[in-house]
C-alpha cells in the first residue's frame, strides 16, 4: 500500500506541474477527460496485470480489443441490437482469453511467446474481417457507454470503478484471488499447498480475454467507430500502466489499484504532451522510454529485496 | 546418452526440423494448386522476399538459443531505413548514408544488450521498450511521412546482379555464410548456445559470459541495420512503419526452423529452412490470391503449431545432437 500511496504522490506532482504550465489542463472537462482516457486503459490492463500477477503475460489484450470491437459492431450494425452486439464482443474476448489458456496450461507453452503469436494471429484475422471497411454510427444509446455522462461524470469512470472493486475483492478477499497471487510468488508451493494451478490460470487467461472484449465494446462506444487498426497501438500502454503501477513481472507482486494509478500516471503525460502542443509522434517513444524505465525499477526492486533476505 | 532406444528414435526425427517436411508440403501443394506458383520467376522471387526475413532470422536464432528475443528489429529496421532514405535524400554518399543505418541498428542492439544483460531486465519487456524508442524517433524524424528522391545510387546497388544472382541474395548468402563460420568454426558459437544451457559452466570456464550475450543483441540490431539497405533499395523510399511487425516473421522463421526457447538448441540451416517456409507460405497464399492479412494470421497458427510440435518431439525422446 506504501508503494501505492507514493505511486499517487508522483501522479499528483505530475498533474501539479501540468497545472502550473498549462491553463488547460486544470479544468473539469480536461480532467473527467483524463480520467474518461485512464478509464479505458485500466479496463485493458486489468485483465492482463492478473495473467502478469501470475508470473505469465497477455500480449494479446490489444489485438483482442482490436477484433472484439470489429465483431461487435458488424453483429450490433447487422442486427441492430446493441445487447447482441456487446454479447458477441464479450464472448469473442473471452473466448480468445480461453484458447490462450488453454495454449499456456495445457500445452504448457510459454505465455508470453504463445501471446505474441495470438496477438498477429488476430491482428491479421481482423484485416482480413474489415477488408478495410470502417463502421460506423452507433445508436445514442449505445455511445452513452462511452461518451455519455452520469451526473456529470463519464459513464466509462463508473465502469472503471464497478470492475476496481470488484477486482479489488476478488484480489484480496476470495481464496480464488489469493491463488493468483500464490502461483505468482511460488508455482510449485502453490501447487503443493492444493491450490489447482492449470485451473486457476485458465481463469486468469479467460478474465484477461474478457476483460478486452468489455473494454473493446467501452471503446467502440467511445469513439463510434470500427476500423482495423483499433487495437494497435493499445498493447505497449496497457504493460506500460500495469508495470507503473508496481505490478512485478516476476509474479507475485503487484494490484489493480497500482494499475489504475500506472494508467492515471500515462495518461496525465500524454495529456500534458497534448496540451504543451508536442507533437503526437513522439508517444511511442516516450511510452517506450516508461515502460524500460518501469521495468528497470522492478528488477532494481527485487535485486535489492534478495539481497537483503 | 544410455537410454539408447528413445534417444535414437527421438535423434531421426529431430535431425530433420519439422520445417523441412512442411517446406516439402507446402512447395508441393502449392505446385499444384497454385497457377505460376513453379515458375523460376516465382521462384527467385520467393529468395528475393526471404532475403531482409534471412538478415533478421539469423542474429534472431542466437538470440534465441540464449532464452532472450528481440521484437525491435523491425521497428530498427524501419528506423535505419528512414535514417538511409534521409541521408541519401540530401546528398550524402551511399557508403555514408548505410554506414549510418548500420549505426543506428549497432546502437539499438547494444542498448537492448545492455538492458536484458547488464540491468537485467526481461527480454521480451525491454525489447519492447525500444520497438516504441525507434518508431517514436522514426516517426518524429519523418512526421509520418515517406521519404522519398533518394537518388539513383541505392537502386542502382540493388537491381545489380552480382555473379548473376540478384543483389539482395547474394547479400543474404553472404550474411549466412558469415553467422555459419562464426558459429561453427569459432568458439562464439558454443559460447552462445551454452549461454541458454549452461550459463555457469561458461563463466566458470573464464569466458566473458556478459560480453557474449549483449553480443548477440548487438548483432541483432547490426543486421536490422544492414536490412534497411535492401528493404530501402527495393520499395525506394524510407518509410517509419516499412518493416512494423517483421520481427515476427523472424521468430516465426527461428521457432519453425527448430530452435527452441527453452534448451539453447538451434540451427541456422534449421532457420534458413524456416525462413524459406514462410517465404513460401506467404508467396503461396498470395498466387493462390489468399489476402495478406490472412498470410500474418497464417504464420500465427503455423508459430503455435510449431511450438506444439517441438513439445511433442521433445517428449518423443531427449534432444541429441540437434545443436549447430
Amino acid at each position: 500500500m506504501k508503494a501505492v500511496a507514493y505511486r499517487l504522490m508522483a501522479v499528483a506532482l505530475i498533474a501539479f506541474g501540468l497545472a502550473l504550465t498549462t491553463e488547460a489542463f486544470f479544468t473539469l472537462p480536461n480532467i473527467l477527460n483524463v480520467l474518461r482516457q485512464a478509464s479505458l486503459t485500466f479496463l485493458i490492463a486489468s485483465g492482463l496485470t492478473l495473467t502478469i500477477l501470475t508470473g505469465g503475460l497477455d500480449l494479446s489484450v490489444g489485438a483482442n480489443v482490436g477484433l472484439s470491437a470489429c465483431l461487435a459492431a458488424t453483429v450490433m450494425k447487422s442486427s441492430g441490437s446493441i445487447a447482441l452486439g456487446a454479447a458477441t464482443g464479450l464472448a469473442f474476448g473471452a473466448l480468445v482469453g480461453i484458447v490462450n489458456g488453454l495454449m499456456v496450461t495445457a500445452l504448457k507453452l510459454p505465455p508470453f511467446i504463445a501471446t505474441y503469436g495470438m496477438l498477429w494471429t488476430l491482428n491479421g484475422v481482423t484485416y482480413w474481417f474489415m477488408g478495410g471497411e470502417t463502421i460506423h454510427g452507433f445508436s445514442p444509446g449505445f455511445r452513452a457507454l462511452g461518451s455519455g455522462h452520469w451526473f456529470g461524470v463519464p459513464v466509462p469512470i463508473y465502469v472503471m470503478a464497478a470492475f476496481l472493486g470488484a477486482g479489488g475483492i476478488f484480489t484480496r478477499y476470495t481464496t480464488l484471488g489469493h491463488g493468483v497471487y500464490a502461483i505468482g510468488a511460488n508455482r510449485e508451493a502453490a501447487r503443493l499447498s492444493g491450490i489447482p494451478v492449470r485451473a486457476r490460470l485458465n481463469l486468469v487467461y479467460t478474465l484477461s480475454g474478457a476483460m478486452a472484449g468489455l473494454a473493446a465494446i467501452v471503446y467502440l462506444a467511445r469513439l463510434n467507430s470500427a476500423e482495423a487498426d483499433i487495437g494497435e497501438a493499445l498493447t505497449l500502454p496497457a504493460i506500460a500502466a500495469v508495470l507503473i503501477g508496481g505490478t512485478s513481472l516476476f509474479g507475485g507482486v503487484g494490484s489493480l489499484t497500482g494499475t489504475l494509478v500506472g494508467a492515471l500516471t500515462l495518461t496525465l503525460v500524454v495529456n500534458g504532451m497534448n496540451l504543451w502542443a508536442v507533437d503526437a509522434n513522439w508517444q511511442p517513444l516516450v511510452t517506450g522510454v516508461i515502460v524500460i524505465l518501469a521495468v528497470w525499477i522492478d528488477v532494481a526492486t527485487r535485486q535489492r529485496a534478495e539481497a537483503r533476505v | 546418452m544410455n537410454n539408447a532406444g528413445p534417444a535414437k528414435a527421438g535423434h531421426y526425427v529431430r535431425s530433420v526440423p519439422g520445417a523441412g517436411y512442411l517446406l516439402v508440403i507446402l512447395l508441393g501443394v502449392f505446385s499444384i494448386f497454385g497457377e505460376g506458383f513453379a515458375t523460376l520467376p516465382n521462384i527467385l522471387n520467393i529468395g528475393v522476399q526471404s532475403s531482409v526475413l534471412l538478415l533478421l532470422a539469423l542474429p534472431m536464432t542466437l538470440i534465441i538459443m540464449t532464452e532472450g528475443l528481440d521484437l525491435s528489429m523491425g521497428a530498427v529496421l524501419s528506423l535505419a531505413g528512414v535514417v538511409l532514405a534521409t541521408l541519401l535524400m540530401n546528398g550524402h554518399s551511399l557508403t555514408a548514408a548505410i554506414a549510418a543505418a548500420a549505426g543506428v541498428g549497432l546502437a539499438f542492439g547494444i542498448a537492448n544488450g545492455l538492458f536484458v544483460v547488464t540491468l537485467g531486465l526481461p527480454p521480451f519487456v525491454a525489447t519492447l521498450g525500444t520497438l516504441g524508442i525507434a518508431q517514436g524517433v522514426a516517426l518524429v524524424l519523418t512526421g509520418g511521412q515517406s521519404v522519398v528522391g533518394i537518388g539513383d545510387a541505392l537502386p542502382a546497388l540493388y537491381e545489380s546482379r552480382p555473379l548473376g544472382v540478384p543483389f539482395s541474395m547474394a547479400f543474404a548468402a553472404v550474411a549466412f555464410l558469415a553467422f555459419g563460420f562464426v558459429v561453427r568454426h569459432t568458439r562464439l558459437g558454443s559460447y552462445v548456445s551454452a549461454l541458454g544451457g549452461n550459463r555457469e559452466a561458461l563463466v566458470l570456464a573464464g569466458v566473458h559470459a556478459n560480453l557474449v550475450h549483449i553480443g548477440t543483441y548487438a548483432a541483432g540490431g547490426l543486421m536490422a541495420g544492414l536490412a534497411a539497405l535492401l528493404l530501402t533499395g527495393r520499395i525506394s523510399s524510407g518509410h517509419p512503419t516499412a518493416a512494423i511487425g517483421l520481427e515476427f516473421d523472424a521468430i516465426a522463421a527461428v521457432i519453425v526452423g527448430g530452435t527452441s526457447f527453452e534448451r539453447g538448441d538451434g540451427t541456422l540451416g534449421g532457420t534458413l529452412i524456416g525462413v524459406l517456409t514462410i517465404g513460401v507460405l506467404k508467396n503461396g497464399l498470395n498466387v493462390m490470391s489468399v489476402s495478406s492479412s490472412l498470410q500474418v494470421a497464417s504464420i500465427g497458427v503455423l508459430v503455435i503449431a510449431a511450438l506444439v510440435i517441438d513439445r511433442a518431439v521433445a517428449a518423443l525422446g531427449r534432444p541429441v545432437g540437434s545443436r549447430a
